[in-house]
């Protein structure tokens, strides 16, 4: 161990990342922590010999500093159940909190069990480790999960590709729970989407222990896939006689290299220009990659190796793009591009380099990670025209305001381009851009834009002008946002308390619903739904604002409404009658009370055990005397008033199949019936969630059986209820959302999946809460303070920062200040 | 004089209100002295038989009066907090004057100077006490880099001889009255943790703890330090110590070392410092870097909100703690910084697992247990071998390494 780890600290190439020591004998650990000046992980300690082991083992980390993995395993042996892992995780996470340890520094590892043995005892090990995993995460705060995945595959040994399978399907779902780290050959794993769609079905069935039967189901068609897989030729043929553009897709997601120059050049020879590849099918695949990446069902390892046969496609195309400048054409100007210190994202700041160097600019790529002092430095020594940077993560927001920051404290005296996924305008006007008044800060939105504002911020002419235009807008946008921030008085979170509606629950009967628990409707029948679709919006989304049906008696635009209106009919149909679109939803009640400003929700109508509780905003914005500051959960009988009250929630989507009709539209280079698709189907969404909200009304919840409305008075919600949604002004907190999903088990009875931001997938989904008060209203909480931001983490049992992130819209404050 | 809770208390009073004044140099006040070899060794080392000129810490004891007026020189230009003169004094670094054995009483006679001249200065102003910091230098080792090149995997010192160096010299310190304990120019962060070690051990031992302060040193403009870690890395390294303050010293003059005290100042939830050098030597090896411009450079800190305690590395004299003083009274102090619970590691870049990583991939590949090739490499020490197998992982997008090592594998 030493004089390995000794060799490692001389190698700068492996020594730049942390070190996990790995061993079952303390004396080896203590050893190699006694080589490691990083920060390294212990890799294990448990419970397993006893608490007062456990805590001499964790003192020793701790003098080290160290993190630890913690496997849940104690005096009785290794946690095998849902119930055991979460009881020696938390009494280790107890244990440990208590003497001091860091809870940041702690990283679970709940133990990963071989499924479909054949021994029924073991069907449910993954459940459990997902399970175990959310529980932890929702109740060990900042603790990460860790856990080898390999061994859950056991049974299947010499059977890759169902391994591989199962490596994939248990990851999508553990990861999704909260698993965050992992023991993981990125070369030996299946792309999530990319699973045989027979295959994925069979071993979600056993990863989930969906059916009795799933293992024996597996294990039968286990043997046609053997042997196949990524590696094999028949698979390699299969691909490459793909058209070339979706050979070059492939390639990308795959990171496959072997064929990468010869596709490039076929593309090439295809393409006009050479750089035509670059903009069309290789940014294609990237986009892609991104999708994938972003919906956790491909890993960065992966999607390094995307980067990689990218930058040799692109290395192929760079010759030829030089060719074709004209001897004559001198290099417009010295442009330095930098994706900033922190972040590793460089696929747009490559494409801008490229699009620049098209039109003859000279270009110095600094690659990535780039801080400060070296940007600068370059700078100078090179006599560069313009600086550009780039980021794709939040935090690279901070790192460019502070290279501004140092270029005027340094008297630079030349333009600052500033791109990248998370950047923006408004943040480049406020945050940036008053940091550097030396020359200009500007924005630039995506790569189409770059060479316009290189060519006007280096002609002599045009500057001045770009630079005018671009300080007076920005000046305006800071003064707006200032006029906001001035306008916002905010009472403290007790005055607004205090000042909380009061609704009658004393001679109020809380009507109650047909059912308690959730109800699944699959393949709800879209026709039904036509009628209740709200037509403006549609046209909103096309650029054409007006009122439906008055729209078609526009002067100008009736016209141009008309035609997409009946065009709409046309794909409509299409999506109906040959069922290319599928509608599901899900519903539900639960006994609830108000619980100040949560929503408390009862297992049942005993009323006994709590199942969780909906956190909820109140209104802090200042308003005249008397007007009530108003939150969600006021309209819910309080616990106090003894009422039986209940809250309801809904998801329901229109989207599956969606993606897949707008493709084969796209593939036919037929955007305009793709976006279509797309837009019909939100629609639809919308339309299902209203019609729903109707039947809960008058049905299912049958407060109102005799109500009987118009489509019209329905979409100006002319009726007792209300169905806000997370996310939206009443209760603006997206992350509410794994809430409402978790009580639906939305994503499992009708496949909505929540992204990390809590974004739901299919788009084409609407989801939300019921209320049934007959004072329930919409409103917007609007902005918040401080006092509150802490009481709801408080309640929430989240970091004060955490809540300040995710209610960063909502916030009356900069919590930078 | 106070005792010792008392005066920690007025520290902590003293960060919260005002940036905290820290000496200058005092090797670069010895220099200037121009001693000769008979005057390091006094009348105590008359005899000894080999040359001790040089060993600045031999002093505390054969010429504490002259220490006494550079301390007090120090003390007049405005310095809260006065640092002993123990940048040497272990038994590794006073082994090449043959001196092991007095290693412990260099550091008790040190801190006894320090805190009775402190005291003094306490008495005539009791609106501005003065505070000992116990200085721990890196020693003449490190333990993670190798001392010749052909052997990478050679190491002049381990872990365990300087936890041992360190807790003498932590122990005399203390003993001689040391209100803080101050592990300096740190350039192998390995070492500061063999410090830190020692320390919280002595602490333990004794019952008595002390504020820790670290000051790591970026040896060049690449922003490491020697041992090749990122400022954040090495604040990863040993945020551990729960130190009252950490800070940048050493190597580099202020403006240089800007940027990286400006990223302490965003990263560490806890009081920042600084003791730069008086600019960079000339090629006669001397300071040019005048007060005024010195304070001008660390104004700009202080303005620009990056500090908590500040001082003067080599080059730097009282006239410079005195600009320097006077400069930065003008601004509050440093606010820390929340910093969101996250995994937070480091190799010699730092890593942190939070909300925004997608998943934290371990490579596994150096695993004697799990794969029998690593296992064959490391018995048959093909070395070379089993290194590429861990690069290979890292090449993969590793963002860990797991190394698993078995019983009877501790070497």
């Amino acid at each position: 161990m030493v004089t390995f780890l000794n060799l490692v600290a001389s190698e700068p190439d492996i020594s730049r990342v942390p070190i996990m020591i790995d061993s079952s004998k303390w004396d080896v650990i203590e050893a190699g922590l006694r080589c490691i000046q990083g920060k390294a992980v212990v890799n294990s300690i448990s419970l397993k010999e006893g608490e007062e082991e456990f805590i001499k083992r964790a003192r020793d980390c701790m003098r080290y500093g160290a993190a630890v993995v913690v496997m849940a395993f104690d005096e009785q042996g290794q946690a095998d159940t849902y119930e055991r892992k979460t009881e020696i995780c938390k009494r280790s996470y107890d244990v440990l909190t208590g003497i001091g340890f860091n809870p940041g520094d702690i990283i679970f590892d709940p133990n990963i069990f071989a499924i479909a043995t054949g021994i029924e005892e073991h069907n449910n090990y993954a459940v459990d480790f997902i399970n175990a995993s959310r529980w932890i995460r929702e109740n060990l705060p900042h603790a990460s999960i860790s856990g080898g995945v390999s061994n859950v595959s056991f049974s299947f040994r010499g059977n890759d590709v169902v391994r591989e399978a199962i490596h994939s399907v248990f990851l999508y779902h553990a990861i999704k729970a909260g698993m965050n780290m992992g023991i993981v050959n990125p070369g030996q794993l299946v792309i999530y989407d990319e699973i045989d769609p027979e295959l994925k079905e069979l071993v979600e069935d056993v990863v989930l222990n969906r059916r009795a039967d799933g293992t024996d189901r597996l294990l039968e068609i286990a043997e046609r896939f053997k042997g196949k897989g990524g590696k094999t030729q028949e698979e390699d043929l299969a691909w490459r006689e793909w058209p070339v553009q979706k050979r070059l897709e492939h390639a990308l997601v795959k990171g496959i290299t072997s064929h990468i120059l010869e596709d490039t050049e076929a593309c090439r020879l295809e393409a006009g220009h050479p750089i035509e590849v670059i903009e069309g099918p290789l940014m294609d695949g990237m986009n892609v990659v991104g999708d994938l990446f972003g919906d956790g069902k491909m890993f960065l390892p992966q999607v390094v190796k995307s980067a990689r046969v990218m930058k040799q496609a692109v290395a192929h195309l760079i010759p030829f793009i030089e060719a074709e400048k004209t001897e004559e054409q001198k290099a417009k100007g010295k442009i330095l591009m930098a994706t900033v210190k922190g972040d590793v994202h460089d696929i747009g700041k490559n494409i801008v380099g490229v699009v620049l160097q098209c039109n003859n600019y000279e270009v110095i790529d600094m690659g990535v990670m780039v801080p400060c002092d070296k940007i600068l430095e370059k700078a100078k020594a090179e006599n560069v025209d313009i600086i550009g940077l780039s980021g794709l993560i939040t935090p690279s927001l901070d790192e460019m305001v502070h290279v501004a920051r140092e270029m005027q404290r340094l008297d630079f005296n030349i333009p600052l381009m500033i791109g990248g996924a998370t950047t923006s305008k408004a943040h480049t006007a406020v945050k940036i851009e008053p940091m550097y008044k030396n020359d200009i800060a500007l924005y630039v939105s995506d790569a189409s834009r770059c060479v316009n504002v290189a060519s006007q911020l280096l002609s002599k002419t045009a500057k001045s002008g770009l630079v005018a235009a671009a300080r007076t807008e920005y000046d305006e946008i800071r003064e707006r946002r200032k006029n906001r921030g001035d306008r916002t008085k905010l009472v403290s979170l007790k005055e607004a308390r205090d000042r909380a509606p009061e609704l009658q629950f004393a001679d109020y009967q809380p009507p109650k619903p047909l059912f308690t628990g959730v109800r699944v409707f699959e393949e709800y029948d879209l026709n039904e739904l036509v009628d209740y679709i709200d037509w403006t919006p549609f046209f909103i989304s096309w650029d054409i604002s007006g009122k439906y049906p008055a729209i078609f008696d526009d002067p100008k635009r009736g016209d141009a409404a008309r035609t997409l209106f009946d065009d709409a009919q046309n794909i409509l149909r299409r999506m109906i009658d040959e069922k290319r679109v599928t509608a599901r939803g899900v519903i539900g009640f639960w006994p609830a009370s108000r619980r100040g400003d949560d929503v408390v929700v009862y297992t049942d109508e005993s009323r006994s055990a709590e199942l969780t509780t909906l956190h909820h905003l109140r209104q802090q914005d200042e308003k005249a005397p008397g007007k009530p500051m108003m939150a969600l959960s006021d309209f819910v009988a309080p616990e106090a008033s003894g009422a039986c009250d209940y809250v309801g929630g809904f998801a329901v989507t229109t989207g599956i199949g969606a993606e897949e009709l707008s493709l084969e539209y796209k593939d036919q280079n037929d955007d305009y019936n793709a976006i279509m698709v797309k837009a019909l189907a939100d629609r639809l969404a919308e339309a299902f969630a209203e019609r729903m909200h109707e039947r809960v009304r008058t049905e299912f919840w049958g407060y109102a059986t005799d109500e009987n409305m118009a489509n019209e008075d329905l979409i100006r919600e002319r009726y007792r209820g209300i169905r806000p949604a997370p996310g939206y002004p009443a209760c603006p907190d997206h992350t509410e959302k794994a809430t409402l999903f978790s009580l639906l088990e939305a994503t499992d009875k009708i496949g909505i999946e929540l992204t990390e931001s809590f974004a739901m997938y299919p788009t084409a989904a609407v989801s939300g809460w019921y209320f049934a008060h007959p004072e329930s209203k919409y409103f917007a909480v609007g902005k918040i303070g401080a006092d509150q931001v802490e009481d709801y983490a408080e309640r929430k049992g989240i970091s004060k920062a955490e809540a300040e992130r995710w209610l960063a819209p909502s916030l009356a404050y900069d919590p930078a200040e | 004089m106070t005792d010792r809770n008392t005066r920690l208390d007025q520290l902590h009073k003293a960060l919260q209100e005002r940036i905290v004044i820290l000496d200058g140099g005092m090797g670069t006040m010895i220099q200037n002295l121009k001693l000769d070899e008979e005057a390091f060794r006094g009348d105590r080392f008359a005899d000894y038989d080999r040359e001790v000129q040089g060993n600045n810490d031999l002093l505390n004891l054969t010429q504490p009066a002259l220490l006494r007026n550079i301390h007090a020189d120090y003390l007049d230009a405005g310095a809260d907090i006065i640092e002993t003169n123990t940048f040497n004094s272990t038994q590794l670094s006073q082994a090449d004057y043959g001196l092991e054995s007095i290693a412990k009483e260099l550091n008790v006679a040190s801190a006894r100077l320090a805190r009775e001249i402190a005291d003094e200065f306490t008495a005539k102003n009791p609106d501005k006490p003065r505070f000992v910091a116990g200085a721990v230098g890196p020693t003449s080792r490190t333990a993670s880099i190798s001392p010749d090149v052909n052997n990478p995997g050679y190491r002049n010192v381990d872990f365990q001889t300087l936890v041992d160096n360190y807790y003498e010299a932590v122990e005399g310190l203390v003993e001689g009255g040391s209100d803080l304990i101050l592990i300096e120019t740190i350039f192998d962060t390995l070492n500061a943790k063999a410090a830190i070690y020692a320390t919280q051990q002595y602490f333990e031992d004794s019952g008595i703890t002390l504020p820790i302060m670290l000051s790591g040193t970026i040896t060049d403009a690449s922003g490491r330090t020697l041992s090749g870690q990122t400022t954040e890395a090495f604040w990863n390294s040993v945020a551990h110590a729960k130190p009252i303050s950490v800070g940048l010293n050493c190597a580099l003059g202020a403006d240089a070392l800007r940027p990286y005290v400006e990223e302490l100042s965003n990263k560490a939830e806890t009081y920042v410092s600084a003791h730069p050098n008086a600019g960079l030597p000339n090629e006669f090896g001397e300071y040019d870097q005048t007060p005024e411009e010195m304070a001008e450079i660390i104004e700009d800190f202080a303005r620009d909100g990056f500090l908590n305690i500040i001082g003067g590395c080599c080059g730097s004299r009282p006239d410079h703690i005195e600009a320097i003083a006077k400069a930065v009274s003008k601004y509050p102090p440093r606010q820390i910084p929340e910093r969101p619970k996250a995994l937070r590691l480091s190799g010699l870049e730092p890593f942190t697992g939070d909300e925004n990583t997608l998943f934290i991939n371990v490579g596994e590949r150096t695993n004697v247990t799990g794969s029998k090739r690593f296992l064959r490499l490391i018995q048959e020490e093909q070395y070379e071998e089993a290194l590429s197998v861990a690069r290979d992982q890292v090449e993969n997008g590793a963002q860990i390494i797991d190394i698993n090592m078995d019983e009877g594998m501790l070497e």
